[in-house]
C-alpha cells in the first residue's frame, strides 16, 4: 500500500537536457578540431591534449575530494575545459604546460570559486592567459615539426601576404585546436543544429568584428584581408565555444547581443593597435568580467513595472 | 607586569593582529614591493624602524596634542621619521633605496602607521607604545618577507638572490607580476585561516586571534574605532541617542544640531 502513495516534489516531467548531456555535445563538436590539430602537428599534440584533459578531471576530482565536496566530473565540464584549453597551447608546448594549466584552471578559476556555475571567468581562458603571462616564450612559440616561422596573423601583421586557403583548411602553423576553420565551423554547426548555442553572441562578435576591420584596418572593404583575419587565430574558436560558455555570458537576450559587440571591439582593438598578432583570449576574460554589468544594465522589466503612473 | 605587557603587545603584532594577514592593513606596500624576499625584507624593517619611533613620539605627545587636530599632528611626526629613515637608506643602502623607490616616502600614509598611532599610541603609554609598534611592524616584516619569498622562489626561482631551485626549473614570471602578489597574499591568508579555524574545531581557546574587526558589522558601532567618535559626539550633545544607536550621523545633522 505505501509503495504505491509515492509522493515526490515537482518537477514532475524531466527534460534530457542535462549538464552532462550538454558538455558530452560540446566535447563531440570540438574533436574535428583536435582531431585535425593531432592530424595536423602530430603525437604531441594528442598527447598535450590527453594530459591536460587528464590534469583537470583529476584536479576537480581531488579537490573536491579533498574537501568532503560531492564529487561532480560525471558532468564532463572538466573535461571540456581540459579540451578547450589543450586546443589554447601551442603543439610543441611542454607537458607540464598542460599540468600547470590544467590545475590553474580547475583549481583556482573555477573550484576556489565554488564550482560549475559560479566562476566568473572561463577556466580554459583564464589559465591560458596565466601561462601567456608567466610563460610567453613557451606560449608563444609556435614553431614545430610540421610548421617553422610565424603564424599567419603574425605574418598579416607584420604586412606580408598569407595564404587564405591554407588557413580555412588549416595547413598553418598556430595553437592546436584554432588552425582549421572548417573543422571548428563543423564543430559549431552540431552545436547550432542541436540548440545548444544560438548566434546570438558568435553573429555579434564576429560581425562587429568585421565591421571594426572595415573601418580601422586600415585596408578598407578588402577581402582577402577581412578573411585572413576571420580564419587566422582564435578568433573562430573563441566565437563559438568559449564567448559562449553558459557560465560567464550574460543570460539577457539583448545583453549576450551587447556582449557580442563588446567582444568584436576588444578583439579588434588588441588585434589592430595592439602589439601582439592576437587578443581574442584577453577579449573573452575581459567581456567576462563585464557581463554582470552587462547584465545589470540589460534586465528587461518585470511585466507590470514601470510605465506611466495613473 | 610590565614585562607581561611587552611581551604580549610583541606577539600581539606578530600573530593574532599580524597587520598583513589579520588586520589587511597596508595593502599597497604588501602588494607592490615583495617582488623578492630583501625587498619585503626592506621595506618591513623601514617601516619597523618608523613605527616603532612615531608610535613612541606620539605617545609622549599625547597629552598636548588636542584631540581635533590629532590627525595632522600624527602625520607631521610620521612624516618626519619617514623623511629622516629615506635619507639614511639613500645614503648608506642605496640598493635598497633604489628597489623601493616610491614606497619610501608612502611609508607616511600607511595605514598601519596612523591606525596604531590612533587605536594605541595616543591612548597608551610610552613604553607599551614603543613595544606596540616594533611588534607590528616585525608581524609586518614577516609577512613581507615570506610573501616576497613565496613570489621571488616561484618566480625567479631564486631565494634573496640565491638560485635555490633545479636548473631543470622554468620560472612561472607572473608571480614577480603584481597578479602573483594577489596569488600568493590570498594562498597565505587561506592557511593562515585554515589554522585558525582547525584551532576552533580543537576546542583551544582562539578568540583572542582575531580580525580587525571581527567581519561582524552588525556590532561594530559599539566597540573599537568607532565607538571613541560616536561616544564623543554624544558626549558633546551632537547625537540623539536614538542616532547614536543607529550609528547614522552626516554633516547635516550635526550642523543642525550644532
Amino acid at each position: 500500500m505505501s509503495d504505491l502513495m509515492k509522493v515526490s516534489s515537482n518537477p514532475h516531467i524531466r527534460s534530457k537536457v542535462t549538464t552532462s548531456n550538454i558538455m558530452l555535445a560540446v566535447v563531440i563538436a570540438l574533436l574535428p578540431a583536435a582531431g585535425f590539430g593531432i592530424y595536423n602537428f602530430g603525437l604531441d599534440a594528442l598527447i598535450l591534449i590527453l594530459i591536460t584533459v587528464v590534469t583537470c578531471v583529476l584536479t576537480e576530482y581531488l579537490y573536491e575530494k579533498g574537501m568532503g565536496k560531492k564529487v561532480t566530473i560525471g558532468d564532463f565540464s572538466a573535461v571540456v575545459t581540459g579540451l578547450l584549453l589543450a586546443l589554447n597551447l601551442p603543439p610543441a608546448a611542454p607537458w607540464w604546460i598542460g599540468v600547470i594549466g590544467g590545475v590553474f584552471a580547475i583549481l583556482v578559476v573555477k573550484m576556489l570559486f565554488g564550482g560549475l556555475g559560479q566562476n566568473f571567468m572561463n577556466p580554459a581562458l583564464g589559465a591560458r592567459c596565466f601561462l601567456l603571462i608567466s610563460y610567453t616564450s613557451i606560449m608563444c612559440n609556435f614553431e614545430c615539426d610540421a610548421y617553422t616561422g610565424p603564424t599567419p596573423l603574425a605574418s598579416l601583421k607584420a604586412g606580408e601576404s598569407v595564404d587564405i586557403l591554407n588557413m580555412v583548411i588549416g595547413k598553418c602553423g598556430g595553437t592546436i585546436g584554432e588552425t582549421s576553420m572548417i573543422a571548428i565551423v563543423i564543430g559549431a554547426c552540431i552545436l547550432l543544429l542541436l540548440g545548444i548555442i544560438d548566434l546570438k553572441i558568435s553573429g555579434s562578435y564576429i560581425a562587429t568584428f568585421v565591421v571594426f576591420l572595415v573601418l580601422f584596418g586600415g585596408h578598407g572593404i578588402n577581402l582577402p584581408f577581412i578573411s585572413a583575419h576571420l580564419a587566422g587565430g582564435g578568433l573562430m574558436l573563441g566565437a563559438f565555444f568559449m564567448a559562449t560558455d553558459y557560465v560567464t555570458r550574460p543570460i539577457t537576450k539583448n545583453g549576450q547581443y551587447l556582449y557580442g559587440i563588446v567582444l568584436g571591439l576588444l578583439t579588434g582593438i588588441f588585434r589592430i593597435f595592439g602589439p601582439s598578432a592576437e587578443g581574442v583570449s584577453y577579449a573573452i576574460i575581459l567581456g567576462n568580467l563585464l557581463a554582470p554589468l552587462i547584465e545589470k544594465v540589460t534586465m528587461p522589466k518585470a511585466f507590470g513595472k514601470g510605465g506611466e503612473r495613473a | 607586569m610590565k614585562q607581561n605587557k611587552i611581551w604580549e603587545r610583541l606577539i600581539n603584532g606578530l600573530v593574532k593582529e599580524n597587520p598583513t594577514f589579520v588586520l589587511m592593513l597596508g595593502m599597497c606596500p604588501t602588494l607592490a614591493v615583495t617582488t623578492s624576499a630583501i625587498n619585503g625584507l626592506g621595506m618591513g624593517l623601514t617601516t619597523m624602524v618608523v613605527l616603532a619611533l612615531s608610535n613612541m613620539f606620539i605617545s609622549l605627545l599625547r597629552k598636548i596634542i588636542p584631540d581635533k587636530v590629532r590627525i595632522p599632528a600624527f602625520i607631521v611626526v610620521i612624516a618626519s621619521f619617514v623623511t629622516v629613515v629615506e635619507l639614511l637608506l639613500k645614503a648608506f643602502i642605496p640598493f635598497l633605496y633604489d628597489a623601493l623607490g616610491l614606497y619610501i616616502p608612502l611609508i607616511v600614509v600607511n595605514c598601519i602607521i596612523l591606525g596604531r598611532a590612533e587605536a594605541y599610541a595616543s591612548k597608551n603609554g610610552v613604553i607599551p607604545s614603543l613595544f606596540d609598534g616594533i611588534g607590528m611592524g616585525l608581524g609586518f616584516t614577516v609577512a613581507l618577507t615570506i610573501i616576497g619569498a613565496v613570489r621571488e622562489l616561484l618566480g625567479a626561482g631564486e631565494l634573496f638572490g640565491a638560485a635555490v631551485m633545479p636548473k631543470s626549473y622554468v620560472p612561472c614570471s607572473i608571480f614577480v607580476l603584481a597578479p602573483g602578489a594577489f596569488f600568493v597574499l590570498a594562498a597565505l591568508t587561506a592557511i593562515q585561516n585554515k589554522v585558525k579555524i582547525a584551532g576552533e574545531k580543537k576546542g583551544r581557546d582562539m578568540s583572542k586571534i582575531q580580525s580587525g574587526c571581527n567581519s561582524d558589522c552588525m556590532n561594530c558601532a559599539d566597540s573599537g574605532c568607532s565607538r571613541r567618535f560616536y561616544g564623543e559626539a554624544l558626549e558633546e550633545g551632537h547625537l540623539g541617542p536614538k542616532e547614536a544607536a543607529s550609528g547614522s550621523i552626516s554633516g547635516k545633522e550635526k550642523k543642525n544640531n550644532d
